[in-house]
């Protein structure tokens, strides 16, 4: 079993002094790419909100020294996605995000944020690359390369790109419903999964890859799929669908599922191995997980109480997957 | 291809409508049955905030357009969900009936913040010959924005030509904010799918049509063959001040194909001859072209966007 030791906060853009406008807080959504020097985090950060206290989110960087990665040695300058333009899916946000090396390039996944009147928002998920080692993405184009179908109607969002073999592989996260809870729209969501040849066509499975452990309305997001000791690992989060902003019970919490091909999982939550702490960042919640290996270790970082609002943290892995 | 205005033949004003609907009789779109022909539509109705949803109805006419034989009694199809794309509405209902199979490729609408709606086509079937239908699925979808068709993805036209479905179809290509103008303007070009089985498609984010002013808006595609020709009617406008100043406002397009690749637009080509009459005089818009008993009929709005009701033209010369 695993059994996760925590090595506190990481990076939270509300320690750094003299920090841009667009990065005032938040650090949501951490991936992470492997640099010889470095390993770069990239993660979802916020200016303050608008008059209507409104956020738009934007992608950015952190660079982590290699030997010790709560170690911060290098911060992007500026963002490495533009925010679309008037009524495009991505006009309010670039969140969540995932990147990937395709040869010489990283490409990077991520959620468009488009703000609605009955619902706060939808999201479809947009494709973009860097030529110049991450520090920049080129959209694919001006819409969303996932947008909407029969059974993943709304809010695909949380994406986690993968390519295994030849095979790009996407984890991602579907709206199923919408629903009034004591006057505010609140959502249920699902783990999905789509697999592509050139990265651009996705063909979805369209079903739901885990089941349900707290009934038909939990919400599930944030699937990352690690390839480890020949099996796959899936590390992801799950809530209740309501009352879950603060309550340590009923919030975001780790789970686990295990996969011998990378598309048939069994869930075993039991085996995630982290919790929410007694106290501190982390106190309320453990959400929106990223695993990888470094110098024969597994790491994850993850996030604390809303959901990042104080920046991510850093585990490491006792004993193997 | 030269019409015979046979005038306006439904005005909503004078049924009671499904939905609590008062008003409107928009984008009319036949079926002709084995004795009547079924005219699908939409209407509105106002909600609390003063705006409004677009609701799908029926009526029937005798087979000479002179009597009424029927209209929906219930609604055709339930309002969206919460957060669905079709939640404030749909608008238009498209029908194609296969044998007795009714399936609806529906235009459905939901509300934006920065700029006033998006939209996408949604897919209904019906299990009672077109009276009322049900979405496919978790009720999403089946043709919405993509990466290179980024928004406003509406006005799904399906036909089987030669063992293949076709959709033509808009997409938005801009939302732009004109110096007149205190709202963004939307911008919308006709494209066309292809799909073995009707419900995935391929798409390639190119407008078939070309533009004849800068900022045209193209909508409604409805396409019908005589021999080996391919026939589209469609309607167009400015980008801006096109709700009240006539000419600005919607018109009836034509363009034609042979081989169902190409198109060429020639709008002077269609012709819609009769007397001078009011309720189409500042506007023709959202028509729709079928066959019925041998003869070929164009259905179409008139003034003020089908607030007052369709009209029908019949075919004299192709």
């Amino acid at each position: 079993m695993a059994k996760w030791i925590k090595k506190g906060l990481v990076f939270s853009p509300e320690n750094i002094t003299n920090r841009p406008d667009w990065m005032d807080s938040f650090a949501q959504a951490p991936n992470v790419i492997l640099f010889e020097n470095y390993i770069r985090v990239y993660f979802c950060c916020r200016p303050k909100p608008d008059e209507n206290r409104q956020f738009v989110s934007y992608c950015a960087y952190v660079d982590l020294d290699r030997k010790d990665p709560t170690c911060v040695v290098g911060l992007a300058q500026k963002p490495v996605l533009d925010l679309g333009g008037l009524g495009l899916f991505d006009q309010f946000g670039t969140y969540p995000v995932s990147m990937a090396r395709d040869g010489d390039d990283i490409i990077a996944c991520y959620g468009g944020w488009t703000r609605c009147e009955s619902v706060p928002f939808n999201v479809s998920l947009g494709m973009a690359r860097s030529k110049d080692g991450g520090i920049h993405f080129e959209k694919y184009g001006k819409g969303p390369v996932l947008g909407h179908t029969p059974d993943e109607p709304f809010v695909v969002t949380s994406p986690k790109l993968r390519k295994f073999g030849d095979t790009w592989f996407l984890y991602y996260t579907a709206g199923r419903k919408w629903f009034l809870h004591e006057g505010r729209a609140e959502i249920v969501y699902k783990l999905r999964m789509a697999t592509s040849r050139d990265g651009i066509n996705w063909k979805r499975e369209s079903r739901d890859i885990i089941p349900d452990k707290l009934g038909i309305d939990e919400a599930q997001a944030c699937p990352d799929v690690l390839f480890h000791n020949h099996a796959y690992h899936m590390f992801y989060c799950y809530r209740e669908a309501t009352d879950f902003r603060h309550n340590k019970d009923r919030t975001y919490k780790i789970g686990y599922a295990r996969s011998a091909d990378g598309f048939n999982w069994i869930r075993g939550d039991e085996k995630a191995g982290i919790h929410a702490s007694k106290t501190g960042w982390d106190s309320e919640m453990v959400a929106y997980p990223t695993v990888f290996a470094l110098n024969e270790k597994i790491y994850m970082l993850y996030l604390g109480n809303e959901v990042g609002k104080d920046g991510f943290g850093l585990a490491e892995l006792e004993g193997d997957l | 291809m030269k019409f015979e205005k046979l005038g306006k033949i439904f005005d909503p004003a004078d049924y009671k409508l499904t939905d609590g609907c008062t008003g409107f009789a928009k984008s009319p779109q036949a079926i002709p049955l084995e004795h009547s022909v079924r005219i699908y539509f939409t209407s509105q109705r106002k909600t609390e905030n003063g705006k409004w949803i677009s609701c799908p109805q029926f009526v029937e006419f005798s087979k000479d357009f002179k009597t009424v034989l029927r209209l929906s009694e219930q609604p055709v199809i339930r309002q969206g969900d919460l957060g669905m794309f079709d939640e404030h509405g749909i608008f238009p209902f498209h029908v194609v009936r296969t044998g007795e199979k009714f399936r609806a490729y529906t235009s459905g609408w939901s509300r934006r913040n920065a700029v006033s709606v998006d939209m996408a086509i949604g897919l209904a079937d019906s299990n009672d010959n077109g009276v009322t239908f049900e979405r496919v699925g978790f009720g999403g979808p089946i043709v919405s924005a993509s990466l290179n068709e980024p928004c406003m993805v509406c006005d799904g036209f399906v036909r089987n030509y030669n063992g293949l479905f076709y959709m033509w179809y808009i997409f938005g290509t801009a939302w732009k904010k004109y110096s007149d103008a205190n709202h963004p303007e939307r911008i919308y070009k006709i494209a066309q799918a292809t799909s073995d089985d009707g419900v995935n498609w391929h798409r390639n984010g190119t407008p078939v049509i070309c533009d004849v002013f800068e900022d045209e808006c193209q909508a409604l595609p409805t396409i019908i063959r005589t021999g080996d020709r391919y026939h589209m009617v469609f309607c167009y406008r400015k980008a801006y001040d096109f709700r009240t100043n006539p000419a600005n406002g919607y018109r009836l397009g034509y363009a034609f194909s042979d081989d169902l690749l190409h198109w060429t637009r020639d709008d002077n080509r269609l012709v819609l001859s009769g007397t001078q009459s009011e309720w189409d005089s500042d506007m023709q818009c959202y028509p729709n072209l079928f066959e019925c008993d041998g003869k070929i009929y164009l259905l179409y709005n008139g003034n003020e966007f089908g607030k007052h009701g369709f009209g029908l033209a019949r075919l004299t010369e192709v």
